[in-house]
């Protein structure tokens, strides 16, 4: 059965039934109900969040359900930054997203490479051992890597209310090391033969030869590193107990205790602003690294 | 060197050399990984096995107990009330968040003009910090100033008590982390909607099978491994459940939302009794392998296929 447009997108209802009336209309009120409640249910707490951080704490109780404030408050964004330390708290976070992602995406660099493109005769076990840890969730070590972290074995460091304790295990990511290994075992051989002949030592290798051609998958695991960590929340709070360095998620459950309720909120919507931000401008990187994620893990 | 005149054992030697000298240089790059997971993955793995049969508090030296870890934590009336909870939470979770998905990438593989909007939809709540999506649904939930009480009263409904009566907190929990979770899963079942032959429906279709028929026996059977998968992916992260129940209730009201990792979390960093938080660990570490053995036959066979 031809129909004159094909289209890539398959689905169980076929071209020449969409000309059908009946079906025709099923479909589009289908289509648009379910639009309509994504953007209710997608939109609809992100607008609410905006207006309830605006609100008068009075009009919070009396008029739930008014669209917007009568006499709106945006200075309250101002106030929640600098009353609660809001402000410090995102940049406490900031710092935490920072050094994790830095730390992953070196490790996985390093680690794929070799793993990849050195070979050496223990990299079977070693990725081995580094795959396996991907079947022990970290809730389920939680207890014994906080210990850890109190005083690391052979250095007798205590890690704990420093941003140390948080950055380092970040780096323990079996799935990064994968995405590396993957895409670098995808690369042509023949390039890096050549580059050796030309005399090129190890390090210029990675440098000059793999990282320029690895940029889509340095984007997926930094997409990944980045949101990953902004989002955290279990790890930060047991190992960061010094309120003045904690991150905004953790804080904001403190916060939530005592703060005037529009102010909570308005911390709330800074919290949750800037990874809004990062999915609208990478929304294909962050899908694609889940396509990973989901499929391929 | 002397390649010319003993070729063979020469460049043997000379391979054997390389070998050696790939292997170290191999090594040192290897080192960040082996520091970060053996001193974060590897001996925290290990040695969470070893303190679940130790009494550890920080200040004395650890000290071997035997299974006296795993009596008191069998005492413990919460345990049952703990594990009970979790497995309500994750029934419940599969109940309401594991269909929908589906529904709604198979309404979404209709669309021909505008997909992105649906997708970016979809996936807006999972950016949100877990946390901030409790905290919003909790002001939601609230029955003084929240919106859903305010909303049902339009039509007559409610007020509904949510979160502060046991017998809904649950449900209350279960629907948040079902909004909060639930993109993903419909974003993997649209790619492998849209990857099904077409030819597949064309063929059911000129057989004279409805649409119904078509969804039935055409893409069910197609999405089974990945619906399998999925299933799987949601019952290991569900069983983890923490940050709803600890920042939403606490745990209660009447101990009706303690969660195992709830308990876990009050043993160790409450309590202080980080053997008996380890020897509940190493039981939810079992139920959790036993799950990913599942997983992992799963997208075995799923790659088979």
């Amino acid at each position: 059965m031809s129909t004159p447009q094909s289209t890539s997108m398959s689905t169980f209802v076929s071209a020449h039934e969409r000309q059908r009336p009946a079906t025709k209309a099923a479909l589009r009120s289908i289509q648009v109900i379910t639009l309509g409640l994504l953007v209710l249910f997608g939109i609809g707490p992100l607008y609410w969040t905006v207006k309830g951080a605006v609100s008068p704490p009075a009009d919070l109780i009396a008029s739930p359900l008014r669209l917007w404030p009568a006499d709106a408050r945006p200075e309250n964004f101002g106030v929640a930054l600098t009353d609660l330390s809001v402000g410090r708290y995102l940049l406490n976070t900031l710092q935490i997203v920072a050094g994790s992602w830095a730390v992953q995406l070196f490790v996985a660099v390093t680690a794929g490479f070799a793993l990849s493109v050195l070979r050496p005769r223990f990299g079977k076990a070693v990725y081995a051992a580094i795959l396996a840890t991907m079947f022990v969730p970290y809730t389920v070590s939680m207890v014994s890597l906080f210990l850890t972290v109190l005083d690391i074995p052979v250095l007798h460091l205590n890690l704990a209310d420093t941003y140390w304790a948080i950055w380092l295990p970040a780096g323990a990511n079996a799935f990064n090391v994968l995405l590396a290994k993957r895409f670098f075992d995808a690369l042509p051989a023949e390039l890096f033969d050549a580059a050796r002949v030309d005399g090129a030592g190890t390090w210029t290798l990675l440098v000059r030869i793999v990282l320029p051609m690895s940029r889509p998958v340095l984007a997926v695991i930094s997409l990944l590193a980045i949101v990953h960590s902004w989002k955290d929340f279990v790890w930060p709070l047991v190992v960061l107990a010094d309120p003045a360095r904690q991150p905004i998620s953790v804080a904001l459950v403190n916060l939530a205790e005592q703060a005037p309720q529009d102010l909570l909120i308005a911390a709330m919507a800074m919290a949750l602003a800037p990874p809004v931000v990062l999915f609208l401008f990478a929304q294909k990187h962050i899908v694609a690294g889940l396509g990973f994620t989901g499929v391929k893990g | 060197m002397a390649a010319g005149v003993r070729p063979t054992s020469a460049t043997r030697e000379a391979a054997r050399k390389g070998r050696w000298r790939t292997d170290l240089i191999a090594g040192v790059f290897l080192l960040p990984a082996l520091v970060v997971f053996g001193l974060f993955s590897w001996w925290p793995i290990v040695r969470g096995l070893l303190i679940s049969f130790q009494q550890t508090n920080l200040v004395e030296p650890a000290r071997w107990v035997g299974l006296d870890n795993f009596r008191t934590l069998f005492a413990d009336p919460l345990l049952g009330t703990a594990i009970g909870n979790t497995l309500l939470f994750v029934g419940l979770a599969a109940l309401i968040g594991f269909p929908l998905p589906l529904l709604l990438a198979a309404i979404m593989s209709t669309v021909r003009k505008g997909g992105g909007a649906y997708r970016f939809l979809v996936y807006l709540p999972v950016i949100i910090p877990p946390v901030v999506s409790v905290l919003l649904w909790k002001w939601f939930y609230d029955p003084g100033s929240g919106l859903f009480n305010a909303v049902l009263g339009l039509v007559g409904l409610g007020p509904y008590p949510w979160l502060q009566s046991p017998n809904s907190a649950m449900l209350s929990l279960v629907l948040e982390s079902t909004w909060a979770g639930m993109g993903g899963a419909v974003l993997i079942y649209l790619a492998a909607m849209v990857a099904i032959p077409s030819e597949l429906y064309e063929a059911a279709e000129s057989d004279g099978a409805s649409i119904g028929r078509r969804i039935w026996h055409v893409m069910l059977p197609q999405l089974r491994p990945v619906i399998g998968l999925l299933l799987l992916m949601q019952l290991i992260s569900t069983v983890q459940v923490f940050t709803e129940p600890y920042v939403f209730t606490g745990g209660g009201p009447q101990d009706s939302t303690v969660t195992v990792l709830l308990l876990i979390f009050r043993y160790a960093f409450q309590n202080g009794d980080y053997g008996q938080a380890a020897a509940l660990s190493f039981l939810l570490a079992v139920a959790l392998a036993g799950l990913s053995a599942g997983y992992l036959r799963a997208t075995r066979s799923w790659s088979r296929t």
